[in-house]
């Protein structure tokens, strides 16, 4: 996604959608070094990160719940630090594999509703 | 709002002529019918398999006798195992003209394609006759989709459909949305909605067996754009579709072809009963509008973050744009812009309220944006259901 129209922007705008949520969603694409404000704190983008995507609200440790909306949805494979962005290298499915333009299904989660 | 009264009691907010191919060898004959007709109220529709299957013989069935339909012509090579006359008969039943050419019988692509020309003219005469009558909301039935999500779909554009969808039911409109296979983790909070414990049962139901579904195709219907968009898991996209069901009670639960009894709002179970058979419950997003015109939506509610251009035959589709950074790339092919609840620039209560009053005007006659542009997308392949049990639709 383009995002040379958001370079340096002065605070990356993000959104949190349900107070016992531990991600915010981003509300325009920013660049590595943006600031962010995390409940009063401020970071910086380590990353590139494109609008729609989240960032940790909080230091995310492997086999946590990602909550959104206020539900889970999914877990943390790997340690992720507040303000980092949470996606698929750090985090999985409870339910269900998606699949990637290769054409093959990545690894299946074992899950059962 | 005007409807077409049709003479089967229902209401239709378009008055179109579909021209249905019934196997694959027919489409191009089917085309050119539509091509030289020139008339966007002259719409391209068709299934492509030769082998028979129940459920597209009652796709068909539906679709050709929607509201929106006024006539129908049928494309047949003749050889191939569509129950023509079955389809025709079903047609003829609804108070439509219909008829039916057979290339092998009629002689080859130019003279078919010359008789299809005159049956379009002698249907276009008789429907233009159809008479018109005030149509109220009650009498509405609209559904709604989700194509190409990222992760503004499910703050900005689906909470917003849901906002107009609580609009529209409680003023007694028809309301469906639909895709169980993409509410897999929405179970419990969408059965403490359905209006009895037996419904919320079989709702729940209906998502374990979406999740069985996919899980021996091996993956659900997370797509790579959906990550590239900023989802990363099937539920966490299918929380964000879910908000498009708005905060209404959940009336019952139908299946592609039904048509609800009353107004209310109505979850589509799209994924087939049974073993797994036939590949992808849905391969495209088309083919989930098609089965909500089956089930009598009027019209289309689409929501799309990485932005797409579709629309539909026989039912308008309204494109309401989730992603402010698409909306300025595609906004020739949207009719709303709900990005700007993403922007800071508006909220959902007030982007519900634009699609709620678009949805009167495009029932009243205006074009879709989709819909001016020419798309008339069909697409309807193989699949087997088995009818809904009584609790799905509970009396009131």
């Amino acid at each position: 996604m383009d995002s040379s129209a958001n370079t340096g922007v002065s605070q990356v705008r993000l959104v949190l959608l349900h107070p016992d949520d531990n991600v915010l969603v981003v509300c325009q694409s920013a660049r590595a070094g943006d600031r962010l404000r995390i409940d009063g704190q401020r970071y910086r983008l380590a990353d590139d990160i494109a609008l729609g995507h989240k960032i940790a609200r909080a230091d995310l440790k492997a086999g946590d719940k990602v909550i959104k909306y206020g539900v889970p949805i999914g877990s943390v494979t790997r340690p992720i630090p507040k303000g980092g962005h949470v996606h698929v290298a750090n985090m999985k499915s409870d339910y269900i594999a998606g699949h990637d333009r290769a054409g093959g299904p990545p690894l299946k989660t074992d899950w059962q509703i | 709002m005007n409807g077409y009264l049709r003479a089967d009691g229902r209401k239709g907010i378009r008055n179109v002529i579909v021209v249905a191919y019934l196997v694959e060898c027919a489409h191009h004959v089917a085309r050119l019918i539509v091509q030289r007709s020139d008339d966007p109220d002259v719409q391209l529709i068709g299934f492509p398999g030769c082998y028979p299957n129940a459920y597209a013989l009652s796709m068909m069935k539906a679709v050709c006798t929607h509201p929106n339909v006024g006539g129908v012509v049928l494309l047949s090579l003749g050889c191939e195992g569509f129950n023509r006359e079955g389809l025709g008969e079903a047609v003829r039943a609804s108070g439509r003209p219909v008829e039916t050419l057979v290339i092998q019988e009629a002689g080859g692509t130019a003279r078919t394609l010359a008789s299809g020309l005159e049956a379009v003219d002698r249907i276009k005469r008789r429907i233009a006759e159809v008479p018109r009558g005030a149509m109220a909301l009650d009498e509405l039935v609209v559904g709604t989709i989700c194509g190409g999500s990222d992760g503004t779909s499910g703050i900005s554009a689906n909470p917003a459909v849901g906002r107009c969808f609580d609009r529209l039911v409680a003023a007694g409109a028809t309301c469906i949305f639909e895709e169980t296979g993409e509410l897999i983790g929405c179970e419990d909070v969408m059965a403490a909605r359905a209006v009895t414990a037996e419904l919320a049962e079989q709702i729940r139901g209906a998502v374990a067996k979406a999740a069985r579904y996919y899980s021996v195709l091996g993956y659900g219907s997370f797509a790579p754009g959906n990550a590239e968009g900023g989802l990363t898991t099937q539920e966490e996209k299918s929380m964000g579709a879910y908000s498009k069901s708005g905060a209404s009670q959940i009336h019952g639960l139908i299946k592609p072809g039904d048509v609800p009894p009353a107004g209310g709002l109505y979850l589509l179970d799209v994924v087939p009963d049974g073993e797994v058979r036939f590949g992808f419950p849905n391969i495209s997003d088309n083919a989930e509008i098609v089965e909500l015109i089956a089930c009598g939506a009027h019209m289309i509610l689409f929501t799309t973050g990485r932005g797409s251009v579709v629309g539909s035959a026989i039912s308008p589709v309204i494109k309401i744009c989730a992603n402010p950074e698409t909306y300025r790339r595609l906004a020739d092919d949207m009719d709303v812009n709900a990005g700007r609840i993403i922007d800071g620039a508006g909220d959902v209560d007030g982007v519900g309220a634009e699609i709620y009053d678009l949805v009167g005007r495009v029932a009243a006659g205006q074009p879709s944006v989709s819909e001016a542009l020419g798309h008339q997308e069909f697409i309807l392949t193989y699949k087997q259901f088995e009818p809904i049990g009584p609790a799905c639709l509970p009396t009131r």
